[in-house]
């Protein structure tokens, strides 16, 4: 193993992630009516950290992700990383999406290797290497070569995180990666991706509108409310991991949050 | 097997029922040959050399042309499929020659170019560019997104998202557009070949109109067939086992 491979699968340190002032506005396709996305939104997240965005559709919580992966540019605000502003998408920030956005015409080690192929300073080898170790982290060895379409849906999202976390990111953003499974499917995907993260630290930030998924998996649960989309409460959770997602002390803190969540529902807006 | 049995039996009734008429001489055999006299004509000109020779000069046209087509009509749908001008602009034009039957273009091939192999050219590539223009365009038009999201997200942009994206997620519409475009080259030049009678070359299209000028009705129900065939042929050996391998990698039943 050359030296470059060690260091290259060292886990490099999560770093600290800061949303400032962060306000999205655009335009519906249909008629062309202005929607306020997200407003004056204010974020920290800790080097390490894992935090969950929770909020009904429509919320701005998958545009908060677009943001901070630099794929959309905020009307005004910055994002930092580290105390420096993000400029664009970068390696840093790797996302999953919820359509696992895996590349249909390549294989499982194909996908895995596309963005190490865009790294600099690796030779092939190295990067198969690092490919394997990853597939083998997620568990899929058996299935190196074979066709997407071919594995589950569940198998699928292994594939993305593994391709997500095969550059090396220090923050890792999830736009409701588990949405489209089975609940079995799921939860089994509760435990690995703890255990995962557990080795390999990232800074998280982690979409959905699953109250309870949010309670399983993160240190903190920010709560979104639509019209414009904005924060308006945190909890903490102070359970300890690995966390068992049936869990009569998690059953409690999804159903104070989810009792908040329907508390911060304007009626006008469920009336429409 | 059921299959090629079921083709064979298919094929071999045809064959009887045609002989049966024309021993029953409803019809003269100037108009309705025998099935034999059409296959003594195959065997005899490709012994001579004139059938292979024939396919050759038609295949070498097909080939010539159609590769120019492909290498103006990709290009031209990316472009259509990206800027909103090329779309109004070629892609309308291509949407136009799309709908022009190929045998509109002989008469101005004729008289730009004269009795040449360039007016069969000029055909086949104004024959198969729209068709080949317009399914690139759909197939990039209606490229999921997402693709080319994930890719900058892992630091692809620009050519290189391009070629390494857009291009093999496109693949199928591309492939099916390929088709199309052969399948109106072949038209076109068939076309062509009836109505150009040069000397440069004698090809498929050229023996089916001599055989209408000596009243050869072997000639021409033998020529068609081999058109048929090689018709056939390209679609099973070249197009159908490419896409039946993309439709399997992409998970897609045809």
């Amino acid at each position: 193993m050359t030296t470059s491979l060690q260091e290259e699968l060292r886990n490099l340190p999560p770093q600290k992630l800061e949303v400032e002032g962060i306000s999205k506005t655009f335009r519906t396709k249909r008629n062309r009516s202005v929607v306020r996305a997200l407003e004056d939104v204010t974020v920290r997240v800790n080097e390490g950290e894992y935090v969950c965005l929770v909020g009904r559709s429509g919320c701005g919580k998958t545009t908060l992700l677009n943001l901070i992966a630099g794929l959309d540019r905020p009307d005004s605000g910055r994002i930092l990383v580290e105390g420096t502003p993000i400029k664009g998408p970068g390696r840093d920030r790797m996302v999953m999406f919820q359509e696992t956005a895996l590349f249909p015409w390549l294989d499982v080690t194909g996908n895995v290797l596309y963005g190490l192929k865009l790294k600099p300073n690796l030779t092939p080898k190295d990067r198969r290497e690092v490919a394997r170790f990853y597939i083998e982290m997620v568990g899929l060895d058996e299935f190196e070569h074979a066709s997407i379409h071919e594995l589950s849906g569940g198998m699928q999202q292994r594939v993305a995180l593994a391709r997500a976390l095969a550059p090396n990111p220090r923050i890792l953003l999830m736009d409701e990666p588990f949405g489209a499974l089975d609940a079995l499917t799921r939860e089994q995907l509760y435990g690995d991706i703890q255990e995962i993260w557990l080795k390999r630290r990232k800074t998280i930030v982690f979409v959905t509108h699953n109250v309870r998924e949010a309670v399983c998996l993160g240190d903190r649960v920010l709560l979104f409310a639509p019209n414009p989309g904005h924060l308006v409460g945190e909890f903490k959770i102070d359970l300890p991991r690995p966390r068992d997602i049936n869990s009569v002390e998690l059953a409690e803190y999804s159903s104070t949050i989810t009792r908040a969540l329907k508390g911060y529902d304007p009626k006008e807006e469920v009336a429409e | 097997m059921k299959r090629v049995v079921s083709s064979i039996v298919f094929f071999a009734s045809i064959v009887l029922v045609w002989y049966g008429l024309v021993r029953l001489g409803i019809w003269s055999s100037v108009l309705l040959p025998s099935p034999v006299s059409v296959g003594e004509y195959l065997y005899h000109e490709t012994i001579d050399g004139v059938l292979p020779g024939a396919m050759w000069v038609t295949f070498r046209r097909l080939m010539v042309g159609y590769f120019i087509g492909l290498a103006l009509g990709l290009p031209l749908g990316f472009l259509s499929a990206f800027f909103r001008v090329f779309q109004d602009t070629v892609g309308l034009i291509a949407l136009g020659f799309q709908t022009l039957p190929s045998v509109c273009w002989i008469p101005l091939a004729l008289l730009w170019f004269g009795q040449t192999e360039s007016a069969m050219l000029f055909v086949v590539i104004m024959g198969s560019l729209g068709s080949v223009i317009i399914a690139t365009e759909t197939g990039v038009k209606n490229l999921p997104p997402i693709y080319v999201r994930a890719a900058r997200t892992m630091g692809s942009k620009g050519i290189h998202t391009l070629l390494t994206v857009v291009l093999p997620a496109s693949l199928p519409y591309l492939v099916s557009g390929m088709k199309q475009g052969w399948a109106f080259a072949w038209r076109s030049l068939m076309a062509a070949e009836i109505y150009v009678t040069i000397l440069t070359g004698f090809g498929l299209g050229q023996l089916l109109h001599y055989g209408r000028e000596l009243h050869a009705m072997e000639q021409v129900i033998g020529v068609m067939l081999v058109i048929v065939l090689l018709g056939l042929l390209v679609d099973k050996v070249l197009f159908s086992p490419w896409e039946r391998s993309l439709h399997r990698r992409w998970g897609k039943a045809q």
